[in-house]
């Protein structure tokens, strides 16, 4: 890295960017070089033999679309949640927003055996629904519910600080110019949130693409019908096949990292354009 | 002053014997935990006796192949108890923690005990299940762990198949039908038998388990009397799940002595018998005639007899693109 | 609006644990007028109708996916009785689960905090080349998968890895072992005090901290006597987040484990182990410790974003 030659009254540069490069070396880049080292054993034919199995593109079918499902209802009750926490008063509603970062707090693995419980055939919710035919628990549903859970936070907590931070006047302007307040929600609010809403929507949707505890329990694991790719990861280490542990585990990483990027790109866009405005 | 000298090494020894205390690591799969816990007490017991060592084995469980795997990668297991061969192959053959024949230096295989594949139905047996044929059936929910990671899976895969080699007249087209049709019934795919087992019993999933034996009978015993029934097929496999030591690690931690014992111990009719309690099939045929009504007779087949042995029925069925997989083909 | 508006989301570009961290800075009561008077409607707000029907859809939600799943721990955790749990929570087993997971803990949080400091102070108070790669590679062990993180771990220092037959010439062992253990946590808590502090170093610029220069502090004591104090809150707002996740991490750890009861166990891990041997209340109940677990650090959370705000206020 260059350094720019400004005069630096600060003292501790090179010691603390020293340690934090080789810390993050060590700790961070030399393991998830060792993945892409072990896929770069692999012949091309191998790696797509691993990464396009119809096994695999079944995981990532399952993985992409229930975590886009699951970001949706985020987005949208997240969105809902955010909007009441903000700009409604109501008994309980601090406990409420404390609460809303629950899933961040709380273990996967509990997350995991607790909704497993839940939305089994004999659990509370599940003994409901059971006599309807509806299974959640060891189906889709049962990824869906686990991923929709892990996410939750994501989108409330992008979007309280804009909709606490948007003017009451433009609202009150758009009243006076006649538009009905669905109007006002859809033209005026709406696409100032809407960058917001995108990034929590993005962040929900990576986490849950990364997502194994939880769903493990819940999930049947079915291969072709409910294995979301972590767990075929998993299930790929645990049956002698690294080659094609770290031909998935390679794939995913650039996902991750694309959506990493993509993410970041959206905020810096997004500040850019408040600070324009 | 000769006998002074002839003695005291002794002597030393056996004080230093009497200040050791040994940790063995066993490393096993899912249906043997109640079984190792009491035999681990009766083995320290019995090893306290004769050695006046404090032995404390610590276990660990999960899927066969995956703990095979974890031993590859390092996992410091003095002894492992697997559920198939072909899993300590893997050890032998990758890790070369233990030579290569290492299944000839217990007696029967290595296997002290034996079991099979038997069905668990939810009390009364609403679907009427009672051979392998009924749980092709449209509207039964058959759970079984997934056999790429399961050992108890791989042997029902087996069973299920030679079963249908049996009634097809070794039609292998037809047995793959078959087969094929029984895992389209199946609901969940569990990593490991255990984990099978709480989704069936605890969790209200499916029609029918295809369960190791020793775990069907815990699973009744743990849920309590009225709720499961055993079936027993007309055909199974002959299950000799392996016990081997690992010598490199057992060496390194200077325990070899210890781990012999330890797996030799199980040959033993004390352990025969714990094994027997605990549902396994004893080797030892005065245990074997003493517990007999435990154990319902029914065909066996072997891995050998049927399938030419582990490592083909392994690459034949298992690996990647194997039967298994095709069968899960869209 | 603008100030508002930029104040709130001028970190925005290089954080993606802002989520959590975003509503700190702006005061939590807006004054809003309208919606005190619930009885009166004004332009601002939305008929009553409307309001109570999202207030009631919005706690729905959260009751079927927070409240619901909080309560069922505990009253599954306590259903063979008081006694039962306690017994459960006795044992040798799940004590070793907690101490190694308070080792895993107690070596990640500091050596992740010391690095979150440095790496801070270098993003935040310098300018060079290559920053917006650097923040966005610290992101990196939060966007990816336990499942993989444990893995490349075991690429390393797995017996058939890089490291591995090195380290076995000297008996090190580092996978399925509690030094595995403490590693991948180091690795998957890795982002989160240095999110919290870049951001927040960033924004107060290096002014009070050249100011103590040019009077002739030293390095360290302009560290003590301005730096810390000016980011503690930050600080111990990461160190519990970090902690959070250290203590609960399960997919990566299970990789790395071994499972050896009672060695190389940690809480998540147990929970698991009890699960599958029949015993659902036992593993309900070391769940409901790292529950509590999860209620302490929301409410440590809490309490820091109201002491933060009633500073800036």
């Amino acid at each position: 890295m260059l350094l720019s030659r400004q005069r630096r009254v600060l003292p501790g540069f090179r010691l603390t960017l020293g340690f934090s490069l080789f810390y993050l070396g060590l700790i961070v880049l030399i393991p998830l070089v060792a993945v892409f080292a072990k896929t770069g054993a692999l012949t091309w034919e191998r790696f797509w033999h691993a990464a396009a199995s119809p096994v695999a593109l079944g995981a990532y079918r399952l993985s992409f679309g229930v975590s886009f499902l699951a970001a949706l209802v985020n987005a949208v009750f997240g969105l809902l949640v955010a909007w009441v926490l903000v700009r409604y008063r109501f008994w309980g509603r601090r406990l409420m927003d404390a609460l809303v970062d629950l899933p961040f707090a709380l273990p996967t693995a509990v997350a995991g055996v607790t909704l497993a419980a839940l939305y089994a055939p004999n659990g509370w919710i599940g003994e409901w629904l059971a006599p309807y035919g509806l299974k959640i628990s060891y189906t889709r549903l049962g990824v869906f519910v686990a991923l929709t859970f892990i996410g939750l936070p994501f989108v409330v907590r992008t979007v309280q600080p804009v909709i606490e931070a948007l003017d009451l006047e433009v609202e009150e302007a758009a009243a006076t110019l006649g538009a009905n307040r669905f109007q006002t929600f859809r033209r005026v609010i709406l696409p100032a949130l809407f960058p917001a809403l995108l990034t929590g929507f993005a962040l929900a949707f990576a986490r849950a693409l990364g997502e194994y505890g939880s769903v493990v329990f819940i999930s049947s694991n079915l291969p072709l019908r409910t294995q979301i790719v972590p767990v075929l990861i998993m299930s790929k280490l645990e049956q002698f096949d690294y080659a094609g542990a770290a031909a998935l585990a390679a794939v995913m990483l650039v996902v991750s990292f694309l959506l990493l990027l993509a993410i970041n790109g959206l905020q810096w866009r997004t500040a850019r354009h408040h600070q324009q405005t | 002053m000769k006998t002074v000298l002839k003695i005291l090494p002794a002597l030393v020894l056996a004080l230093a014997a009497h200040a050791r205390a040994i940790n063995l690591l066993n490393v096993s799969y899912d249906p043997t935990r109640e079984f190792y816990e009491q035999y681990n007490a009766v083995f320290a017991r019995y090893w306290k006796a004769r050695t006046g060592d404090t032995v404390a084995v610590q276990m660990s469980h999960g899927g066969s192949g995956k703990q095979a795997q974890a031993v590859i990668n390092g996992l410091d297991a003095d002894v492992v108890t697997l559920a198939l061969a072909y899993d300590i192959d893997q050890i032998a053959r990758q890790a070369k923690l233990l030579p290569p024949d290492w299944q000839k230096r217990l007696p029967d295989n290595s296997a002290p005990y034996t079991s099979t594949i038997v069905f668990l139905v939810r009390q009364g047996n609403p679907k009427h299940i009672k051979d392998w044929n009924d749980l092709v059936k449209p509207g039964v929910a058959v759970v079984t762990p997934n056999p790429k990671t399961s050992g108890g899976a791989r042997w029902a895969f087996l069973a299920a198949w030679a079963y249908a080699l049996d009634q097809y007249g070794h039609d292998e087209a037809k047995a793959r039908d078959f087969v094929a049709r029984l895992y389209k019934n199946v609901p969940v795919l569990d990593t490991g038998a255990r984990g099978a087992t709480i989704t069936f019993v605890q969790h209200g999933i499916g029609d029918v388990l295809l369960v190791w034996e020793n775990e069907a009978h815990l699973a009744i015993q743990e849920a309590g009397a009225g709720k499961f029934e055993i079936v027993t097929p007309s055909l199974s496999i002959l299950a000799e799940p392996p016990v081997a030591v690992v010598d490199k690690n057992a060496g390194r931690h200077g325990v070899l002595t210890v781990a012999q014992a330890y797996l030799k111990y199980l040959y033993s009719d004390e352990g025969q018998e714990i094994a027997a309690k605990n549902f396994y099939r004893p080797r030892n045929s005065k245990l074997a005639a003493r517990y007999a009504n435990r154990f319902a007779r029914l065909k066996l087949v072997t891995v050998e007899g049927q399938f030419g042995g582990w490592r083909k029925a392994q690459a034949n069925f298992f690996s990647d693109g194997g039967i298994f997989d095709q069968i899960y083909q869209p | 609006m603008e100030t508002a508006n930029a104040s709130g989301l001028q970190r925005c570009p290089t954080s993606t644990l802002q989520p959590f961290r975003e509503s700190l800075n702006v005061p939590a009561l807006a004054p809003f007028d309208a919606v005190k008077n619930l009885g009166r409607h004004r332009p601002t707000t939305e008929p009553a109708l409307v309001r109570w029907l999202l207030i009631v859809l919005a706690l729905l939600f959260l009751a079927l996916f927070l409240v619901l799943p909080l309560l069922s721990v505990f009253v599954q955790a306590l259903s063979k009785g008081l006694g039962f749990y306690v017994r459960t929570l006795d044992d040798p087993l799940t004590w070793s689960a907690i101490k190694l997971t308070l080792i895993a803990a107690g070596i990640s949080v500091p050596m992740n905090c010391l690095f979150g400091v440095a790496a801070a102070w270098a993003i935040a108070k310098f300018d060079f080349a290559g920053k917006q790669v650097l923040t966005a590679l610290i992101d990196l062990p939060f966007s990816i998968s336990p499942v993989i993180s444990g893995f490349a771990y075991v690429l390393v220092f797995g017996a058939q890895g890089w490291l591995g037959p090195w380290l076995a010439a000297r008996g090190i062992q580092i996978i399925f072992a509690v030094p595995g253990i403490v590693l991948v946590t180091v690795f998957v808590t890795f982002p989160f005090v240095a999110r919290e502090l870049i951001p927040l170093m960033q924004s107060q610029g290096r002014a009070e901290e050249e100011a103590a220069r040019t009077l002739g502090a030293r390095g360290g004591q302009m560290f003590w006597r301005i730096t810390l104090p000016n980011i503690k809150w930050g600080l111990l707002y990461g160190v519990i987040l970090c902690n959070a996740r250290a203590m609960g991490e399960f997919g990566a750890v299970s990789v790395v484990s071994g499972h050896i009861a009672g060695r190389t166990d940690t809480l998540p891990l147990h929970v698991e182990f009890l699960y599958n041997g029949y015993d659902l209340t036992g593993a309900f109940a070391v769940a409901s410790m790292l529950t509590l677990l999860a209620l302490v650090t929301l409410a440590l959370k809490a309490w820091i974003e109201r002491k933060e705000s009633s500073l800036k206020l």
